[in-house]
């Protein structure tokens, strides 16, 4: 059985690096990504599982890093934007104005890289059912959905000329 | 030659950093050494303060000090000094901050706020603007004409809950009724709602040993926080640092100045050390200022041939417990309560009013979505009361050149544009002449409704902004400005402009992200649409500067004089003969002649520019100058009404600008797109609800509701181009104005599928649905 | 944030974990089993919930189960509701769970921690009330299958110490015809304000509501009107109404009156959508 009484040493496996932190079992993923690895990229914005900014992947599926405890996290694989690399979706995401101040983005880009693996073929209401988990309060969501659907298989491959 | 940059779409500079998770914003840059502030937030909306015990809190594992309102005795205010930052003796919104716990951690400092004891004797609250405005009201500030100014033309009306009156009196109104053969009246509610901009708000503080004051803050406005920190505080203005990175939306909401006051005053308990204070989402929704709601009543009236010849209205706009920017915004209304129309014969009345709700400032649109759902629910009224197409009655009566502005304004083409032009291509996109009403066979009603808007600058006479471009040794060029990025990509647009200028790469432009009040070049506040104008300018004026040194530094390599010569790709060249040039690495720093002896010396160039002309509104007539000049537009919504549920769904929404010119296309239309979505939030969702007691509801993303993926209609934007003179390239600021009109646009749409009148917003389904039980009955 | 701290379990067995309860809690401790812990940390943070120690049930085989075992559909309290909505063993209930919260949140909340929490609505019991499910209950004391019709009545009555282990639902039911209606007040991320699941028991229609009162319910006497064959539709809606077995909701969601009015509605649709599938 997994006890944890206290402030302790654990290892969380981070964009495929086992990592060492200290973390109490009150302690928030979010916040433990943040403040103890710096790794800023998943935001606070309710924390509340309201918004999706701090989402994350884990074992590949997302998950709102401010509504899991660190601790239930170990002995699973943590994805966090800082460990995309060269992931389509990024590209897609600045290649269709995907994002104006930002804030969100690394939580959207989660979303679509879990669905892009989990649902290549995702349809319509796949996709708004797994990007209605966040919110943007800058763009008018057209431009996300230009850049989720042009990674996806039967993408429009015009979005890039599209005159939204 | 370089290929032109403006008009070209056109990635923002900090695009990738964006999808990589290196974007910071401030409170990113986290410290072992940060301590946190945390506030205690009121559970009333209006109650005396008698005791607060923060024993028990002191002793709290971890917390380092707690301040209350009797450590901060001071008064804020951008209008009027009627804000403590934390409350004293009384409460006046429920979520104003009462105490601030400084500790070693967040939780600990949420720890010892619970610990906290405040005694508090309730006090009936102002829960309406009826109740505001009635005789022998209760008072919210009772000491409102004792009060000090931050503006001169602020009209308080002593013993009353009314801060300030804006009057408008054009014309000659019984002429306007007398020659008016219809006349339509009606009244309209907006409610209170939110910014929400998915960074909360958040400031962190720090005082070193020399007193020198560095805030890190997410803010539209740096210097203005600089400025009103040395004035409240009474701290030499050059010894406060403001620094601001990427900030995660504003929408005007980080346009004031709160947590700020709250940071420094924590930092200062504990002897200068670093204090954060970080507003959770329910704090930003119920202790940070929100949206002002709006009352308006307006009567129009007009030939029987649609030609409009009076407009009385009369705003009370619910500023909530303190003034904070809204007596602007009840201005910005009443200055451009005509709507891009001309109205020779107006009288209107705006009425800036304390209530008990939660404290407003500026938010996208400036007051402008309020007017706007008014009076263009107000024309769909006459058009039905004429029998009229409302794109016809618009069109007849559109402002343009040699017309006045409420305020008296002269209108020309050049600092209005031309909304006619934009009527007519939104009736083509949105194919208005298809009908605008159609009943399916399967029972569902389609309606499509129209909103034209018009909005001005409503800066301070004298805003003003500075650009400075200093020169790397490959040649490149270093930008360095005041305005920060919110989102709109204005850092971008800057180095657009400079490399237009420049007639060289925008990659070769490397522009300062941040701001640091410390480095960078003042910027009034990135506010009111005014960046790419005002700050545009000043770059062009810098770029001037540098072109000049350029040239002459130049015409010392090339043994000729400044004027025979040309820049470009990063060139100085002869005009004559392009084969004979330097480049501008070998003399941004210096040209160094073959024997080693050096001239000139780093260029460095500078340049801004100030608001010309501009006055404030007579306190008699309201005439004066409130902006340079106008963005007009139209804007339409097409939906379907199932008459069996009475839901709605938005199918789709176009807006048609008078831009003057399109710098970045692209992120344009974005920005465009992002005002028509909130604007739906607006006309659907968004509101701010309160209890019996004066208690918000609505303080959590549970229950106030923005617009999600998939809900959003297809969004089609497109841009008419009337340049406007002395602007960059002729571009008009086109950010906030995508939000005015959709909720009037929206709310005609649905009167007409619905055949009933809707003139409060948001619409619920079950709006509708009592409606038609009303009618029923 | 949390603002206090706490211990954190997580068993291999539920013996562990019903034993560790019972031992932390007469230490005097505050003790709660943690499923997906969403409206734990959620409240928490607020001030709202507090612990002294959670057990995580998340790492016992039996409350991840998820599958048939004979005529039995087993359901452990620790799947989560997105493992139900993709498996998809129950389409009612799958269908109802992707109608809650919103999908990433799916993958945290288990179908125990909808059914236990303190918020109102637990949608995902709709189905399982409807199709006579059954519930295994276990604390120190021991287990027991009992039918979850008896031991829910507006929140799930466990003994001191109990956890929920699983849900058992007859395989028959699994396949049964079935409607599942919600509406909201506007968007679809919101809290019912009305959800009705329906499932059609040979002739007989089951009916369970959220939304409608301060909890969710199945009630013996709307499910008598419903299948009343002698009332004609309009009669079925007017005497259900007058029948709702407790305070109609009445909050910013929305009135009693549009409630009423939404019932009638869905209740309408529902009894159309089985006649056309016959």
């Amino acid at each position: 059985m997994l006890k944890i009484l206290d402030s302790t040493v654990i290892t969380l496996n981070v964009n495929g690096e086992d990592r060492k932190v200290v973390a109490k079992p009150s302690d928030i993923l979010l916040y433990t990504l943040r403040n103890e690895l710096g790794l800023t990229g998943a935001k606070p914005g309710c924390e509340n599982g309201d918004c999706g900014a701090c989402t994350v992947l884990i074992d590949d599926i997302p998950i709102k890093s401010c509504l899991m405890l660190t601790v239930e996290a170990i002995g699973k694989r943590i994805l966090t934007v800082e460990g995309l690399k060269n992931a389509p979706i990024q590209k897609s995401f600045v290649e269709n104005w995907g994002f104006q101040c930002g804030y969100c983005t690394s939580g959207f880009l989660m979303v679509c890289h879990s669905l892009s693996k989990m649902h290549p073929d995702a349809d319509d209401v796949t996709i708004q059912d797994w990007l209605q988990s966040n919110i943007c309060r800058c763009t008018g969501y057209q431009e996300i959905e230009y850049a989720i659907k042009s990674i996806l298989n039967g993408g429009s491959s015009d979005i890039e000329g599209s005159t939204f | 030659m370089e290929k032109p940059k403006i008009g070209v779409d056109t990635k923002r500079l900090e695009a990738w950093d964006k999808v990589t998770g290196t974007a910071k914003y401030n409170a990113d840059f986290i410290t072992p050494d940060t301590l946190h502030a945390v506030m205690l937030a009121s559970p009333y909306a209006h109650a005396k303060i008698k005791k607060i015990d923060i024993k028990k809190a002191l002793k709290s594992e971890g917390v380092l000090a707690v301040i209350t309102g009797e450590d901060a005795p001071y008064l804020t205010g951008s209008m009027i000094h009627d804000r403590p930052p934390i409350a004293r003796d009384r409460v006046r919104y429920f979520g104003e901050p009462v105490a601030v716990v400084v500790a070693n951690t967040e939780e600990q400092g949420m720890k010892g706020v619970s610990l906290i004891d405040v005694k508090y004797e309730e006090l009936p609250a102002v829960n309406k603007i009826k109740d505001a405005i009635k005789e022998n009201p209760i008072l919210i500030h009772k000491d409102l004409s004792r009060y000090t100014y931050a503006a001169t033309d602020i009209y308080p009306k002593a013993n009353t809950n009314i801060m300030d009156h804006v009057k408008i009196r054009k014309g000659n109104m019984k002429l306007g009724w007398s020659e008016s053969d219809v006349v339509v009246e009606s009244t309209f509610f907006l409610p209170q709602s939110d910014h929400i901009a998915m960074e909360t708000r958040n400031s962190a503080a720090q005082i070193m040993h020399d007193g020198t004051v560095i805030i890190n803050t997410s803010t539209q406005g740096p210097f203005a926080v600089k400025e009103e920190l040395s004035d409240i505080f009474k701290i030499p203005e050059g010894k406060i640092i403001v620094k601001t990175p990427l900030v995660g939306g504003a929408f005007g909401g980080k346009a004031t100045i709160q947590l700020e006051y709250i940071a420094y005053l924590a930092s200062l308990a504990v002897g200068g050390k670093k204090v954060l204070v970080r507003n959770t989402r329910e704090e930003d929704i119920m202790s940070s200022p929100g949206k002002l709601g709006v009352e308006g009543y307006v009567k129009i009236g007009a030939t029987y041939d649609g030609m409009i010849k009076a407009l009385e209205c009369i705003y009370y706009v619910d500023c909530g417990a303190y003034a904070d920017t809204a007596p602007r915004m009840a201005k910005s209304i009443a200055s451009d309560c005509s709507g891009p129309y001309n109205i020779e014969n107006i009288y209107c009345d705006s009425y800036s009013v304390y209530t008990n709700h939660g404290y407003t400032t500026s938010f996208r649109g400036f007051g402008h979505t309020a007017s706007t759902f008014c009076i263009e629910r107000i024309l769909d009224k006459l058009a039905k009361k004429l029998s009229m197409d409302p794109s016809e009655l618009r069109i007849k009566n559109a402002i343009k050149e040699n017309d006045t502005s409420p305020t008296q304004d002269k209108i020309t083409l050049s600092n209005t544009g031309d909304l006619n032009a934009c009527i007519n291509k939104l009736k083509k996109l949105i194919n208005w002449e298809e009908g605008t009403l159609i009943e399916n066979e399967d029972g569902m009603i389609k309606a499509k409704g129209m909103a034209c808007l018009w909005k001005t600058s409503n800066s301070p006479t004298d805003a003003t902004s500075g650009a400075i471009i200093t020169t790397n040794s490959d040649g490149s060029l270093n930008l360095n400005f005041g305005a920060t990025e919110i989102g709109p990509g204005m850092k971008t647009t800057m180095a657009m402009l400079l490399a237009e200028k420049l007639k060289m790469g925008v990659e070769k432009i490397h522009v300062f992200m941040d701001v640091n009040t410390q480095v960078s070049p003042m910027h009034w506040k990135t506010v009111a649409s005014m960046t790419t104008f005002m700050v545009g300018n000043a770059v062009l004026k810098a770029a001037d500067d540098l072109i000049k040194q350029l040239k002459q530094v130049g015409a010392i390599a090339l043994k000729c004089q400044p004027e025979d010569l040309d820049v470009g790709n990063e060139m100085i060249y002869m005009k004559t003969d392009p084969s004979k040039f330097v480049f501008f690495k070998d003399v941004v720093h210096g040209y160094k002649y073959e024997n080693g002896n050096a001239v000139w010396g780093e260029i460095i160039a500078k340049g801004n520019f100030i608001m010309r002309q501009l006055t404030p509104l007579d306190k008699e007539t309201g005439k004066g100058k409130s902006g340079m000049s106008w963005t007009v537009g139209a804007q339409a919504v097409e939906i379907e009404y199932d008459p069996r549920m009475h839901t709605y769904r938005l199918i789709k929404a176009a807006t048609v600008m008078d831009v003057g010119k399109t710098i970045n296309p692209k992120t344009s239309k974005g920005l465009v797109m992002g005002g028509m979505n909130m604007g739906f939030g607006l006309a659907t969702r968004e509101e701010f609800i309160h209890d019996d007691d004066c208690i918000l509801q609505t303080t959590s993303l549970r229950t106030y509701k923005v617009m999600r993926f998939g809900e959003q209609p297809e969004y089609i934007v497109d841009f008419v181009e009337t340049p406007q003179m002395g602007a960059p390239f002729g571009a008009r600021g086109l950010a906030e104005h995508g939000i005015l009109g959709i909720p009037a646009a929206f709310a005609n749409a649905m009167s007409l599928a619905t055949k009933e009148e809707f003139d409060t917003l948001p619409i619920f389904p079950e709006t509708i649905y009592k409606k038609k039980k009303e009618v029923e009955q | 944030m949390i603002p206090f701290e706490f211990e954190y379990y997580k068993p291999d067995t539920v013996e562990e974990a019903v034993n560790l309860y019972d031992s932390l809690s007469n230490k005097n401790k505050k003790v709660i089993y943690y499923g997906g812990g969403t409206e734990f940390i959620s409240m928490a943070r607020r001030y709202n919930m507090y612990a002294d120690a959670v057990i995580d049930i998340k790492a016992i085989p039996e409350c991840n189960e998820f599958d048939f075992d004979g005529d039995d559909l087993y359901i452990g309290s620790a799947v989560s509701l997105s493992q139900i909505a993709d498996i998809n063993k129950f389409p009612l209930l799958s269908l109802v769970v992707k109608r809650i919260a919103d999908h990433t949140i799916q993958d945290k909340i288990t179908l125990g921690g909808n059914i236990i929490g303190t918020i109102i609505y637990k949608e995902s019991i709709l189905p399982l009330l409807i199709a006579n499910s059954d519930v295994v209950l276990e604390n120190k004391t021991g287990k027991r299958r009992v039918s979850l019709n008896k031991v829910f009545n507006k929140k799930l009555l466990l003994d001191e110490g109990e956890m929920l282990v699983q849900v058992i639902v007859k395989k028959e039911y699994v396949n049964f015809p079935y409607q599942h209606v919600k509406r909201t007040k506007n968007e679809k991320i919101d809290y019912p304000l009305l959800s009705v699941s329906a499932l059609k028991d040979n002739d007989t229609i089951n009916v369970a509501f959220s939304g409608l009162c301060e909890y969710p319910f199945r009630a013996k006497k709307i499910e008598k009107i419903l299948n009343e064959d002698s009332l004609a539709k309009k009669d079925k809606i007017d005497e259900i109404i007058k029948n709702i077995p407790g305070e109609i909701l009445h909050d910013v969601g929305g009135t009693k009156e549009y409630r009423k009015f939404m019932l009638g509605a869905i209740i309408s649709e529902i009894l159309d959508s089985f006649q056309e599938e016959e």
